[in-house]
């Protein structure tokens, strides 16, 4: 079973075609990096991919583990069912700031957990002990007990890693997760979601915007540009001719110079994996 | 990848000043005109405050010393009258809280906020003293009807209150739980209600003061309370007495007003 099938989606924002016959296929446990300019469509396709947003009345369908997330512009009835099965790691976290980390963290049980229980939040000890496991995986668990707004972006990032494993995701889509980070926290949710595509055997899809780090931590890369799927293959089959007609000349000019490239390499225990 | 967006968003080389005072100048002018036209309206005689300074020294006088001789029925009405505002506002943070997620354009569909919404404008329209004075037909003179009348015109107030905090929060987070697989009623429990909460328990404390006030109003159309006494003495000229009364109901509200900002400064 594939664990995320996109056939002809396309997506219509007034005149422009933010989407334009997307196709694209992940095997379960495989980990993929979308890269493309920014307004090339990774966020628009990411969020299509959980039904957030839906696509044109003619665009097509999008299938995450076997099930219908949306056809044709009609979102699936049973979403929030496929939802379940998604882990989603925003650009800014997108953490409950007045929540502590525990709880945040244990609304990735809020699809298992009976709703008159849920409103009350009201969590057995057991889940509370799954919450726990979750965020020392991440290696947060020493702040369970504070509020999200009290940690830094790369700890809060990290906990909404913990939230999808808690969650029990099968697939994580990540979209532009270190963008808002230093490197060294870059690093660390970077080797936490390579962990958790190595560990947890979930289907990864991490947008990115620096093509090194993709590069690193994928073998298999999809560029987008202006709403299409321009390549599809092997990160090692992408030519510096490419990514420079992908990112349009200054911009690669820009991306790829030392001066702005993140000094990251992905850690001992990653690479030997890899 | 540090945050300017403040000198980063401000366009350059255009200067908003002439614009804005032309505009304020206009909205000066139109209120200018509004008081004028208001005039007669209101039958402004400024010179009969000082035409009748004479028979005003007198009345004035009346009402000192203040007689406290039944100070211990009007501090226990005064007891009646927070009794009153406490239910009264209870009750209207109770039925706000539907009927503010109801009202708020970002949560629910037009077809749903907009006839909520008109439902709360109506109750906020019509003043708690019409509210009493209905509710006294409906459930007899008392404390009963106040508590009533407060309830609905304090939802009305709070619902809208509530709506808008609603409708000014961060929908990222909100997204997050939704990533979740959760529904609609954990959304809002997990993702708005956390970040609303703060300035639900202000306005809800805010309203809970001005009830105090409203509460001892409504008594002086027969909703029970110190209103009723303060109607009383007024009508049987005991100024003295009058004088007494509204010393206490200035006690009391000043207290419950210190003491209800301390509480939201503590919540904040």
């Amino acid at each position: 079973m594939l664990a995320i099938e996109v056939s002809g989606l396309s997506k219509t924002f007034g005149s422009r075609k933010a989407l334009d016959d997307v196709h694209l296929a992940l095997e379960a446990g495989e980990m993929v990096a979308l890269i493309g300019a920014s307004g090339s469509g990774k966020s628009t396709l990411l969020r299509h991919l959980s039904g957030f947003v839906r696509g044109d009345a003619d665009g097509g369908e999008v299938h995450v583990m076997g099930e219908l997330v949306q056809r044709n512009g009609a979102i699936a009835a049973d979403v929030r069912r496929v939802r379940a099965q998604i882990g989603f790691v925003f650009q800014q976290f997108n953490l409950v700031d007045r929540l502590t980390l525990l709880t945040n963290v244990l609304t990735g049980l809020l699809h298992r957990v009976p709703t008159h229980r849920s409103l009350l939040k009201l969590f057995t000890r057991e889940e509370r002990a799954l919450g726990l496991k979750a965020l020392a995986e991440v290696g947060i668990d020493d702040y369970a007990f504070q509020r999200a707004s009290t940690l830094s972006g790369g700890q809060q990032q990290r906990a909404a890693i913990a939230r999808a494993l808690v969650q029990g995701a099968k697939v994580v889509l990540a979209d532009e997760p270190i963008a808002s980070l230093d490197p060294e926290s870059s690093r660390k949710v970077m080797d936490m979601l390579a962990r958790v595509n190595r560990d947890h055997g979930c289907a990864v899809l991490v947008s990115l915007h620096q093509v090194d780090i993709a590069l690193q931590y994928c073998k298999r890369v999809v560029a987008m540009r202006d709403g299409r799927v321009v390549f599809d293959g092997p990160a090692t089959e992408l030519s510096p001719a490419f990514l420079q007609s992908l990112y349009g000349g200054e911009a690669f000019a820009d991306a790829v110079t030392p001066a702005s490239v993140l000094p990251l390499q992905p850690s001992a225990a990653i690479r030997a994996a890899a | 990848m540090s945050n300017t967006p403040a000198t980063a968003m401000r366009a350059p080389g255009v200067d908003p000043l002439p614009r804005r005072s032309l505009h304020s100048l206009l909205v000066w002018g139109l209120l200018l005109a509004a008081l004028a036209a208001s005039w007669n309206g209101a039958d402004m005689r400024p010179l009969a405050l000082f035409a009748d300074a004479g028979n005003m020294a007198v009345y004035a006088r009346e009402f000192f010393p203040p007689d406290f001789t039944h100070w211990r029925t009007h501090v226990a009405e005064m007891i009646v009258t927070l009794q009153i505002a406490l239910w009264g506002s209870a009750l209207a943070v109770l039925c706000a809280i539907p009927c503010g997620l109801l009202c708020a354009a970002n949560i629910t569909p037009a077809w749903i906020h907009q006839p909520v919404r008109r439902v709360m404008d109506a109750a906020r329209a019509i003043n708690e003293m019409v509210f009493a004075m209905l509710f006294i037909v409906a459930v007899g003179l008392g404390p009963f009807a106040g508590v009533l009348a407060l309830w609905v015109h304090t939802t009305g107030v709070l619902a809208k209150l509530f709506s808008e905090a609603v409708e000014a929060i961060d929908p990222s987070p909100v997204e997050g739980i939704r990533a979740t697989g959760a529904n609609a009623l954990e959304e809002i429990v997990y993702g708005v209600i956390p970040q609303v909460m703060p300035l639900w328990v202000s306005y809800s404390l805010y309203r809970f003061e001005s009830n105090i006030r409203s509460a001892s109003v409504v008594g002086m159309v027969g909703a029970g309370g110190i209103g009723v006494i303060l109607y009383e003495v007024i009508r049987s000229f005991q100024y003295a007495e009058t004088c007494a009364v509204m010393l206490i109901i200035i006690v009391f509200v000043t207290l419950l007003d210190l003491v209800s900002s301390q509480i939201r400064k503590a919540l904040l």
